[in-house]
């Protein structure tokens, strides 16, 4: 059984299914990643995992335990992390206050883990007293990264971490995210750009119309030509 | 010397009452403010909130009276205020448990949850009545000045004077704490920074882990206990009308816009612009004007721009020009 298994979910946000006997797993320290044309239904595969969406078929198991009742809030808790693709951070509240509010679920110390967010991200602690609505759309993806990461999750799910930053950017942060798989966490993410992820990836998931069309190695699928001349654009 | 006696006619008669209602306006606004930048509507009920706590301190205050118990010069309203504040959190949780949570999980259109509140303030409005009637209360007691027109003039040797009622002080130091107060568990506290993030974003702040429901009930307690201590000071400083504070809705209303909706510096900015042009507008210039002239002239008419029975009017006025101008407030708030 793999560390996050998702197998034959079907749903929809009431009426047509968007999603139907969809499958996605993930292991322990690796990334998998989620591709496909617009409208493929990848975000909606990500909002289901993560109990945004309910169910019609299929379930959701997270390191043995079947999750697929739980709502997203206590999802968060048996150590899942969520980054949205869209508002994924408090606008008017400073880095630190982001990251402070991502650890909200915890009694423990968190400075630690506020010390390896600034560590993985330099810049953040750079701009700590810093509204985070003022930073660039990178920056603010990484905060919206830190603040998932302060639950200290085992597995880390990015719905289109890259969406509107600069390649430049998108490659530092294809960068961290592999480092960040490499201390154990499991990665989910969904992405536009492809061909990178893909190559930064154990595993792919190619979703066309909601469902899985090729599944394989992020290698294998890069090198299959099939998928090179439909979704990577030759 | 001119100058000096037109300065203490402006401070005696402009400055220092309009800081009083600024003091007062600005705790109105902040408890709107909070409302609505929580629960994301326009509380209409807000002034009746003030009045309950006004009446509840007032009936604790002559039961002090009556018992011989006072704090000296200090208004006896002060020892009172705490079992105000107590009994206006729990009527605000009380109409939130069984009034707005009903439509907050139908997840109702803020003009809907806008037009329950005019029911709430209608309904507390009543309750008012019954409890306390119509009629005009005062309760104020101690020392009535800190400083006299006479005393002043002594000291000063002017022939203006400034005198400073103890009630205006009061209510100037009492807001300055709960503000400060208030913005410290704002900035530095858990759940402060938890109602900040739950304002900026309800559904991120639902997966951080943030208990919605919680957050609304500091907000309740928040907003009623700034309600309390803005009724109570208002009616120590005119007199307790149940009338007006139905009227003062559009001040609090203006200085919560102002300065930004959802914004509490903002409203605290609100409350004392708009206070301070009441004040300004309805008062006459006249003598002001005649210190600062030449000797022995004075202007004709009394430079009065309103007469002080239009002053809601300014409040009209800056609403609206806000609203055409710059819709999101001095400090950027959210648009309605």
């Amino acid at each position: 059984m793999s560390f996050l298994a998702a197998t034959g979910m079907t749903g929809g946000y009431g009426g047509a299914d968007i999603i139907s006997d969809c499958d996605l797993r993930v292991e322990r320290g690796e990334i998998a990643v989620v591709v496909g044309p617009n409208g493929a239904g990848k975000s909606t595969a990500m909002k289901a995992v993560f109990g945004m969406l309910s169910l019609r078929e299929g379930s959701v198991v997270f390191d043995g335990k079947d999750i697929t009742r739980l709502a997203p809030q206590e999802r968060v808790r048996v150590g899942m992390g969520f980054v949205p693709q869209n508002r994924n951070v408090f606008v008017s509240l400073s880095v630190e206050e982001n990251l402070e509010m991502g650890a909200f679920i915890r009694d423990d110390d968190i400075a630690p883990s506020k010390e390896q967010v600034f560590e993985l991200f330099p810049i953040l602690a750079e701009k700590r007293a810093q509204p985070a609505g003022e930073l660039s759309g990178g920056q603010r993806q990484q905060v919206a990264v830190g603040r998932a990461l302060m639950t200290q999750p085992r597995l880390l799910m990015l719905d289109e971490p890259t969406a509107g930053v600069s390649p430049i950017v998108m490659d530092e942060l294809f960068d961290r995210i592999v480092e960040i798989a490499k201390t154990g966490i499991a990665i989910l993410m969904v992405e536009q750009n492809a061909r990178q992820a893909l190559e930064i990836a154990d595993h792919g998931f190619v979703l066309v119309q909601g469902t899985n069309r090729f599944t394989d190695t992020g290698e294998a699928l890069l090198a299959n030509e099939e998928v090179r001349r439909s979704f990577l654009g030759g | 010397m001119e100058i000096a006696n037109a300065f203490a006619l402006l401070a005696n008669f402009v400055i220092v009452p309009a800081t009083a209602y600024g003091a007062q306006l600005a705790l109105g606004a902040l408890g709107v403010t909070i409302i609505f930048g929580i629960l994301r509507f326009a509380n209409f009920s807000h002034g009746e909130l003030m009045s309950f706590g006004a009446m509840v301190t007032i009936l604790v205050t002559w039961l002090l009276q009556m018992n011989g118990i006072g704090l000296g010069p200090l208004p006896t309203a002060l020892l009172a205020l705490p079992f105000g504040i107590l009994a206006t959190v729990a009527m605000a949780a009380f109409t939130d448990r069984f009034v707005f949570r009903f439509y907050r999980r139908k997840r109702a259109n803020p003009i809907v949850f806008a037009i329950v509140s005019v029911g709430v303030m209608f309904m507390m409005a009543g309750i008012i009545r019954i409890v306390i009637g119509p009629d005009d209360q005062s309760f104020a007691d101690g020392a009535r000045f800190l400083i006299t027109v006479r005393e002043f003039r002594e000291m000063t040797g002017w022939d203006q004077g400034i005198a400073i009622k103890q009630s205006q002080v009061v209510t100037v130091v009492v807001a300055l704490i709960v503000v400060s107060f208030l913005f410290w568990f704002l900035q530095k506290t858990r759940w402060g920074k938890a109602m900040r993030a739950y304002s900026d974003d309800e559904d991120l702040a639902l997966l951080s882990g943030i208990n919605p429901e919680r957050v609304v009930l500091i907000a309740w307690t928040i907003a009623a206990t700034l309600a309390c201590v803005a009724g109570t000071l208002y009616g120590l400083d005119k007199t307790y009308k149940p009338f007006i504070f139905l009227q003062i809705l559009l001040p609090i209303f203006a200085a919560t816009i102002l300065g930004g909706i959802g914004q509490p510096v903002g409203a605290v900015l609100g409350g004392f612009i708009v206070a301070f042009s009441e004040v300004t507008v309805t008062y006459a210039f006249k003598r002001f004007l005649a210190y600062l002239g030449p000797e022995g002239w004075a202007p004709e008419g009394l430079v009065q721009l309103l007469s002080t029975d239009y002053k809601f009017a300014v409040s009209f006025v800056i609403l609206v020009v806000v609203l055409l101008v710059r819709p999101t407030g001095i400090i950027r708030g959210k648009v309605i």
